[in-house]
């Protein structure tokens, strides 16, 4: 992948050739970028900091479905419930047993992850197409639990509301506030995520990927591995599942229905499987696409009046639909792929090759 | 307590009978492109939302408002085959199964935006006066529609079995190559896959939406087809209508004799074990390689 260095920049030692930041330019801009991203808050309104929320919570999520489909090849159908597992369990944490917010998210990561392994244990037999039916079933029976177990815990079929962060005497109550808890975990878990794949254990998840037979001869254990993804996958989703519910203060199962994880999948395929940044661009990408078709609906409803349907409704459903399938035919590598091809022209210009 | 037992497995069967049917078309489709349709759904709430507009909207006699929607439905299905599937052959199935997914959202938008997206009942042609036999009683409705959908099952597998046009779809799944070799246009019998497996859906989403009405919750129950499709083995025809009949008779005990709430995830249950215990299914072809 990273063939073309920029001009002058040598590998003197191991530690400059395995660097994610490399150059001074680059150090520059990654300090710049994060000074202008925690100063976010002081000018910009809410709607514009709770979209950034919006996108950075989903992100984690995104992040961990990419280890798992992107990088060790199982895809999964069942992000969302697993996300829902998360912010149930930090929200039954909080409430009934008196935990704090910094104690259930871990928690919350970890229950999410362990529900993960349970329904990633089926790989014991199956692979592929039939794995993913797993997850499917996963999807369906995870927020039927939620409703139907115990209704006069988690509210069943009416949403449970959930306490607020507290530390100290800071109250995190607004999207301010919450920005400055979500934005440090994502930047945590972006950069975990960026590193775990470069280890032995994600060099055996991308050897799983490209040939399990072939990863197994080598010595890859496929089913310790393959739980393993699952466990880091559904571990992403319980950390994005426990911010969630902490950032709207209330969880319905709604909110971790099939359509959540499959607009997740969208995500990584959009942004480019296997590519850490991948997932960056995906959530972003179709984030602002959802923004876009509420701000576009009212053109589409003048243009065809005779549209009987609300628009909004079904512009953003058509919208997304299209656009993974135009993606699949015709980028199937994602804007991942892209932006290294931008980067390698950028660097190698005026001179093709 | 056995006239219950009973009166569950015969509503069951009735269920069943539409779950094989969806199951079928799955399993068709599957044979010929080796493409797990996932908008099977959406394709069925398609051709009932026809059927509703020529019955409904336009006032057309049934047998014009069904001939018209199945024919509508055929369109539509050739052109998801030739626009979205086509341009992948050849690439990894997940690539077909995801689009398949995106087609989920891609119908659900043009039915919201065509057709509003509330739930629209259909008028019945048949009536709701339940029958009984016994000490069972059976709706009417649900005894035609399990009557219609075994006959439709009965016709496409009379189709694949006997003629021509059969015989080649089963070369195709046997092998592309080889069907190729042997001078079988192997896009036009996807084409055709895809046009066969779209009516199936329409009908199933004509007999669900006299039940139901038609909009897009129906599509949640097709849903419940996944499971019947893989408990009866994947590529196996006598698999999807024993495998449709099992789930559904499973659901409807689960739900008669546990808990009611437990029928919307039974079929997912089975689904699991069946996983766990038989991924390829009761008669699916059994593929042996190492996990």
């Amino acid at each position: 992948m990273a063939v073309n260095r920029p001009c002058g920049t040598f590998n003197e030692n191991y530690a400059k050739d395995m660097a994610i930041v490399r150059t001074k330019f680059q150090w520059g801009l990654v300090i710049a970028s994060l000074i202008l991203l925690f100063a976010l808050p002081s000018f910009c309104s809410s709607l514009v900091l709770y979209l950034v929320n919006l996108i950075a919570i989903t992100l984690i999520a995104v992040l961990g479905l990419n280890i798992l489909t992107g990088y060790t090849g199982l895809f999964s159908l069942g992000q969302a419930a697993f996300m829902g597992v998360g912010a149930y369990t930090s929200a039954l944490l909080t409430t009934y047993l008196g935990f704090s917010f910094w104690l259930a998210l871990p928690c919350a990561g970890l229950s999410a992850a362990l529900v993960g392994v349970i329904f990633g244990l089926p790989s014991l037999r199956i692979k592929g197409f039939y794995l993913t039916m797993a997850t499917l079933a996963a999807q369906f029976i995870i927020p039927w639990l939620f409703i139907h177990v115990r209704p006069d815990l988690t509210g069943g079929t009416d949403s449970l509301l959930v306490a607020v962060p507290t530390l100290g005497n800071i109250k995190f109550n607004s999207q301010a506030s919450m920005f400055y808890i979500i934005i440090p975990t994502m930047l945590v878990m972006l950069l975990f995520a960026k590193n775990i794949v470069r280890t032995s254990v994600g060099r055996a998840f991308i050897a799983i990927r490209d040939n399990d037979l072939a990863a197994e001869v080598m010595g890859v254990n496929l089913f310790k591995y393959k739980l393993l993804a699952f466990f880091i996958c559904s571990f992403y989703a319980g950390i994005a599942g426990s911010l969630w519910a902490h950032w709207m203060r209330a969880i319905l199962y709604e909110h971790f229905l099939l359509m959540q994880s499959i607009w997740m999948c969208g995500m990584v395929i959009v942004g480019g499987m296997g590519y850490t940044v991948g997932a960056v661009f995906g959530t972003v990408f179709i984030r602002l696409l959802d923004q876009f078709v509420v701000y576009i609906t009212p053109v589409v409803e003048a243009l065809f009046p005779h549209l009987v349907g609300s628009a909004t409704a079904a512009v953003g459903p058509f919208a997304f639909g299209s656009v993974i399938v135009v993606f699949i035919i015709f980028e199937p590598r994602g804007l991942a792929h892209r932006w290294e091809m931008f980067k390698a022209s950028y660097r190698l210009n005026p001179y093709s090759y | 307590m056995a006239v219950d037992v009973l009166q569950y497995f015969v509503n069951g069967l009735m269920v069943g009978g539409l779950y094989a049917l969806i199951a079928l078309s799955i399993v068709l489709i599957i044979k010929a492109t080796a493409v797990f349709n996932f908008a099977i759904g959406h394709l069925m709430m398609l051709g009932g939302l026809f059927y509703w507009t020529f019955m409904v909207a336009l006032g057309l006699p049934v047998w014009l408002s069904i001939l018209l929607s199945l024919a509508l439905a055929a369109v539509v299905g050739a052109l998801i085959q030739r626009l979205t599937l086509h341009p992948l052959i050849g690439q990894p199935p997940m690539a077909s199964l995801m689009v398949t997914v995106a087609l989920m959202y891609v119908l659900l938008g043009l039915a919201v935006m065509l057709w509003r997206g509330s739930i629209m009942g259909l008028p019945a042609f048949i009536s709701a006066e339940p029958l009984a036999f016994g000490g069972l009683t059976v709706s009417r409705q649900f005894l035609v529609s399990f009557i219609i959908c075994m006959v439709v099952f009965g016709i496409f597998v009379a189709v694949f079995r006997y003629t021509q046009t059969g015989l080649h779809m089963r070369a195709t799944a046997e092998d592309h190559q080889v069907a190729r070799a042997k001078g079988i246009k192997v896009d036009n019998i996807m084409l055709i896959t895809w046009v066969i497996a779209s009516i199936a859906a329409a009908v199933g989403g004509i007999l669900l939406g006299l039940r139901v009405g038609v909009g897009p919750p129906m599509t949640m129950i097709a849903l419940k087809a996944f499971p019947a499709v893989l408990v009866g083995g994947i590529d196996s025809i006598p698999g999807a209508l024993v495998g449709g009949l099992l789930v559904g008779v499973l659901e409807q005990l689960a739900g008669g004799l546990i808990d009611p709430a437990l029928m919307e995830i039974a079929p997912y249950i089975v689904l699991l074990i069946a996983l766990i215990f038989m991924p390829y299914g009761l008669f699916g072809l059994k593929r042996i390689e190492r996990i």
